[in-house]
């Protein structure tokens, strides 16, 4: 949540020096003020939530124990950081995202490029692919669950024959292959607007020269579209590693831990052991570790965040 | 004739990814019984008995709560995002990085964590059970995405064509209206409709922070899950009424999905 | 380039935005009101989406609005959202709800907590609403430590065998009224046939405290077992208390339902309801399902028998969906005029006239079982799911004293989590990837940790 100010890009403003106070100052007003609102916004909306969960992480409180809240210290970040369940749901959430989140780039890809040609019915099976992304992700993981891999009745046993329980054969394999249907048609349509963006003179100059389609894809169009598959990488990861109601739905973190991740964790801390402070102080640990993650993946792995510098 | 295996491939995939749409859609019409057959009943007569338990329950109430919410913060996100990212590309502040390193930052506390501190806040200012609150939280769930999407559209825009216009003598307001706008229309539509999208299916605020009236569709959907007897029929029939509105905006707007995303998402 | 046009713009963006807003606003005007009204003659109702709750939904407003003038909203949520929203709202003072369903379960341990209104002056002061009707194991089991009523029953339910006459009678076997578990063993070694798909009995295996744990814990019951003794002492690893998880474990994957680690209530239901299966052990409420045609291949041809016993001499459980109204609602009154009108016996003859008999609430009253024409639609099954009722005992379900209320249950907040993490051992157990040692030998150790609590 907060914003971690990196002091190798914060330095230098030159132009902000005393050179022309006045002109300079309401050239940067004129330049903050449109940014203004939406920060102001997402202060409001975002951080007050943040340092209530910062508070509440202080507080022994159970739900169940009326006239139980009291002000603890850190006692509670040492409850959770010393809590073995959280490392394991750690594990879970870093090998669903990232697991959903490479196949469904990799079959977008793979859609991407079959859709980036002509062919009959082109705009019906794009069509097609599209609608799983739009379909409200609570039914999508009711009807995976029950009409899908419901071992009496559902459509793979129906179709395969045995009566195999995938849910809880292969839990995590059954949440990843549910959240990879739904998301594979969002990293497909980025990374086809990355394909139909790309101009059609280097191609048409690279089949001249005598290079496979092959040789065509792997060295112009690939490495062209880096960036379309970052971002889908990117996009995906933030909102994969959020997922919660196809764990809950599905397989409710089960059997036993197998798929209760971060955020299935940190509902049940509040909703089974109505332990509300310490969730509160889970919630402030996941933050801080994802922020980690997420500066070192966006500033130095991903290109993204590099802006053309001449503006 | 090379392209054949490709086409059909293209087909199949296609057909994959919607089956299981296509499956929820013929369950509603079938009767509980033969919805949970076992094995799966492939042929049957239809029957509307699913929609008519759906419209037995007053479904229009959600619904336009859910049109309400996801229509109001999709436009206050593109009224904050849009000059935000005007801030943040074509005329930067000076630490533009962290600033957009924050709005992306906003969405890394999971939303389970943040539920309990916002229903306390929310409840201490009276506003549960409030459209207004799902507009808010909406708001600013969607607007990191939407800010990073408007930032790479505006980026796409030449800057050669701005200075021309000002060459011209067009103010900046018209240069934006002329020139900036057509250019980046596109962009603004497909950042409206993922907002819309998200906001439409968003199911564990809703659920937590809304009551009897200000309920959303997703809450509507999952009144069909009972403990005592069967569900799926009317589940997937509630599911497909639901899904429908989000489902046909985006069949009729993939195309500028496409081109609006294609016209620079990445930058 | 001044900063003026700019916001101009964005003066403009929002005039224009506004603009279709209000025209959506207009069109879409009605039901979505925001504002909060201050009538107090509306009051909120949550209740699960069993259909009992759905009826009443349809009820209301011509009736009970028509009589008092009070509006009632209702929202209906599946069981573990119910549950999770209820206790938030109760527990932060929320008060979203004036009135709530909440089940056996919750019903002591919320009263507690001192979440919940007390009914029993309300009730008393009632003069329709006849309170001596209410059956005594129901009342027990929605009371407090205190004696009073904390939730008024909607309807209850018990558990029996259910058998299907046709395969039992190709067979040539009969079924006594009160059959021992060791008979309904032998009943589905010889019933059960691969070959025609039919097992011999369908059991819940679905891991959760309410599905596997609801028929096991019975079963634990009659075999002289118990999760606790008086003082607390865990008995999870007892003897008893392995042998009947053993039988049950065993039965179910001798001659059990394909995919039993996976079935619940509903699974069951319609396994049995299809002829798939020669006998079922479960709720009572899955007569009204099974009897009516439209939804079941068996109406008409099910025999109901006690629930199999071993050493006691009853061993049905008891559950209700019951109405209660948490301590936050300012409309106490008017609450109670809902829950009274809900559970009283006129709502029931009124269900019974507009929806049909076989739909009524029951298992709350005595009275309901005198009514003719319930007991006309409900022939082959009323009696005995009302001596079930009666002779289940909340308090005394098996061999030994117990520490808290539940025949199917332990009535203790941490039972849900106890319960359920056993359960999911019991599962994989049924599914045959641990042994029942194993899943119970696990079980003491979590059951241990949640009787320090309660030693001290």
């Amino acid at each position: 949540m907060s914003s971690a100010t990196l002091e190798k890009e914060a330095p230098v403003r030159p132009a902000s020096k005393r050179a022309g106070p006045a002109a300079s100052r309401r050239d940067r007003w004129s330049r903050r003020a449109p940014l203004l609102p939406a920060l102001i916004f997402a202060i409001v909306v975002t951080q007050v939530p943040f340092l209530v969960t910062l508070y509440l992480s202080t507080l022994s409180w159970n739900a169940l124990r009326p006239g139980s809240r009291e002000f603890t210290g850190l006692s509670n970040y040492a409850t959770v950081l010393s809590d073995g369940r959280l490392r394991a749901a750690l594990v879970n959430t870093v090998v669903l995202t990232a697991s959903s989140v490479v196949v469904s780039v990799l079959i977008g890809l793979g859609l991407a490029i079959l859709l980036d040609r002509k062919f009959p019915g082109r705009g019906v099976v794009r069509t097609l692919l599209i609608t799983p992304f739009l379909v409200m992700p609570m039914a999508a993981a009711l009807l995976w669950k029950h009409a899908i891999y419901n071992p009496a009745y559902g459509l793979i046993n129906g179709i395969l024959g045995g009566d195999t329980d995938w849910v809880s054969g292969y839990p995590m394999v059954a949440v990843v292959a549910t959240l990879v249907w739904q998301w594979t048609p969002f990293m497909m349509l980025i990374i086809l607007a990355g394909l139909q963006s790309q101009s059609l003179e280097t191609l048409e100059a690279a089949r001249v020269d005598g290079a496979s389609a092959w040789q065509t894809f792997l060295h112009i169009t690939l490495p062209y579209l880096r960036p379309y598959l970052e971002l889908s990488a990117l996009l995906g990861s933030i909102y994969l590693v959020q997922t919660f109601d196809a764990v809950f739905t599905i397989t409710q973190g089960g059997p036993g831990t197998a798929t209760t991740n971060l955020p299935y964790e940190i509902y049940l801390t509040t909703f089974r052991k109505f332990e509300y402070g310490e969730a509160a102080a889970a919630g402030v640990v996941v933050v801080i570790g994802t922020i980690a993650v997420a500066t070192f993946a966006l500033r130095v792995i991903s290109g993204l965040f590099k802006m053309e510098v001449s503006r | 004739m090379r392209r054949l295996p490709w086409t059909i491939l293209a087909w199949a995939a296609g057909l994959v990814f919607f089956f299981p749409v296509l499956w929820m859609v013929l369950t509603g019409f079938k009767r509980e019984a033969d919805a949970a057959s076992n094995p799966p009943t492939w042929v049957f007569t239809p029957t509307l008995d699913g929609y008519r338990q759906v419209f037995d329950r007053d479904l229009t109430p959600y619904l336009l709560n859910s049109l309400m919410a996801s229509l109001f913060s999709t436009l206050l996100v593109l009224v904050l995002a849009t000059p935000a990212a005007y801030a943040l590309s074509l005329r930067p502040v000076g630490k533009w990085r962290d600033a957009l390193f924050f709005f992306i930052s906003t969405k890394m506390l999971p939303a389970v964590a943040a539920l309990l501190p916002i229903y306390l806040v929310v409840k201490e200012l009276g506003m549960l059970d409030n459209v207004w609150t799902m507009v808010i939280l909406y708001s600013a769930m969607n607007l990191p995405l939407a800010i990073w999407m408007m930032r790479s559209f505006l980026l796409e825009v030449p800057a050669s064509v701005l200075e021309a216009a000002e060459m011209d003598g067009a103010g900046l307001l018209v240069s934006i209206r002329r020139v900036l706008l057509p250019i980046v229309s596109p962009g603004l539509a497909a950042t409206a409709l993922i907002c819309f999208i998200f906001s439409w299916n968003e199911f564990f605020f809703a659920v937590n922070l809304t009551a009897t009236r200000a309920g959303t569709a997703p809450i509507f959907l999952v009144g069909f899950i009972s403990s005592e007897g069967l569900f799926l029929a009317r589940l997937c029939a509630a599911a497909t009424l639901v899904s429908l509105p989000v489902v046909l905006a985006g069949w009729l707007a993939q195309k500028q999905l496409v081109r609006g995303l294609s016209m620079g998402a990445v930058k | 380039m001044s900063r003026r046009p700019l916001f101009a713009v964005i003066l403009e963006f929002a005039l224009i935005s506004v603009l279709i807003v209000s025209l959506a606003a207009c069109s879409g005007a009605g039901g979505s009101g925001s504002s909060s009204d201050g009538d107090s003659k509306t009051i909120t109702a949550l209740m699960v989406g069993n259909p009992q709750m759905e009826d009443i939904a349809k009820l209301t407003a011509d009736s009970f609005t028509k009589e008092t003038g009070i509006t009632v909203r209702f929202t209906i949520l599946p069981e573990n959202e119910l549950r999770d929203k209820v206790t938030q709202d109760v527990a932060t003072q929320g008060g979203q709800y004036d009135v709530v369903t909440i089940g056996a379960y919750e019903a002591p341990i919320w009263a507690k907590n001192g979440w919940l209104h007390e009914l029993s002056s309300y009730a008393d002061k009632d003069s329709g609403y006849d309170e001596a009707d209410l059956l005594e194991p129901m009342v027990k089991s929605l009371s407090g430590e205190d004696g009073n009523l904390y939730a008024a029953p909607f309807y209850g339910e018990s558990s029996f065998l259910m058998w299907n006459k046709d395969l039992f009678a190709a067979k040539g076997i009969t079924m006594p009224e009160r059959p021992t578990w060791q008979q309904v063993a032998d009943y589905a070694r010889q019933l059960n046939d691969k070959q025609a798909g039919v097992a011999g009995i369908c059991l819940r295996g679905l891991p959760g405290w309410g599905e596997v744990f609801a028929p096991l814990t019975t079963v634990v019951n009659t075999f002289g077992g118990t999760w606790f003794e008086k003082d607390w002492t865990p008995k999870v690893n007892s003897p008893e208390f392995t042998e009947a998880t053993k039988f049950y474990v065993d039965l179910v994957r001798q001659y059990g339902e394909a995919g039993a680690s996976q079935a619940g209530f509903t699974e069951c239901l319609n396994t049995f309801g299809q002829g798939k299966a020669a006998m079922w052990y479960d709720a009572t409420s899955a007569a009204g399902t099974l009897e009516d045609a439209s939804a079941s291949k068996v109406a008409g041809k099910v025999g109901y028998a006690y629930a199999p016993v071993n050493k006691t001499r009853s061993s049905g459980w008891l559950w209700a969906w019951a109405w209660a109204m948490p301590k936050t609602t300012k409309q106490a009154d008017a609450a109670w005029q809902f829950i009274s009108w809900a559970t009283g016996k006129e709502y029931e003859k009124l269900v019974g006239e507009k929806l049909g008999w076989s739909r009524l609430p029951a298992g709350k009253r005595t009275s309901t079982y005198n009514l003719p024409e319930y007991k006309q639609s409900a022939t082959a099954f009323a009696d005995i799911t009302l001596k079930a009722i009666e002779e289940a005992d909340p308090t005394n379900p098996g061999l030994q004293p117990r520490p808290a209320l539940g025949v199917q249950f332990v009535g203790i907040p941490e039972f849900a989590d106890l319960g359920t993490k056993v359960s999911q051992e019991v599962a994989s157990a049924i599914a045959g990837k641990t042994t029942v040692e194993q899943a119970l030998a696990d079980g003491q150790k979590l059951a241990e940790t949640v009787a320090e609590k309660y030693r001290k």
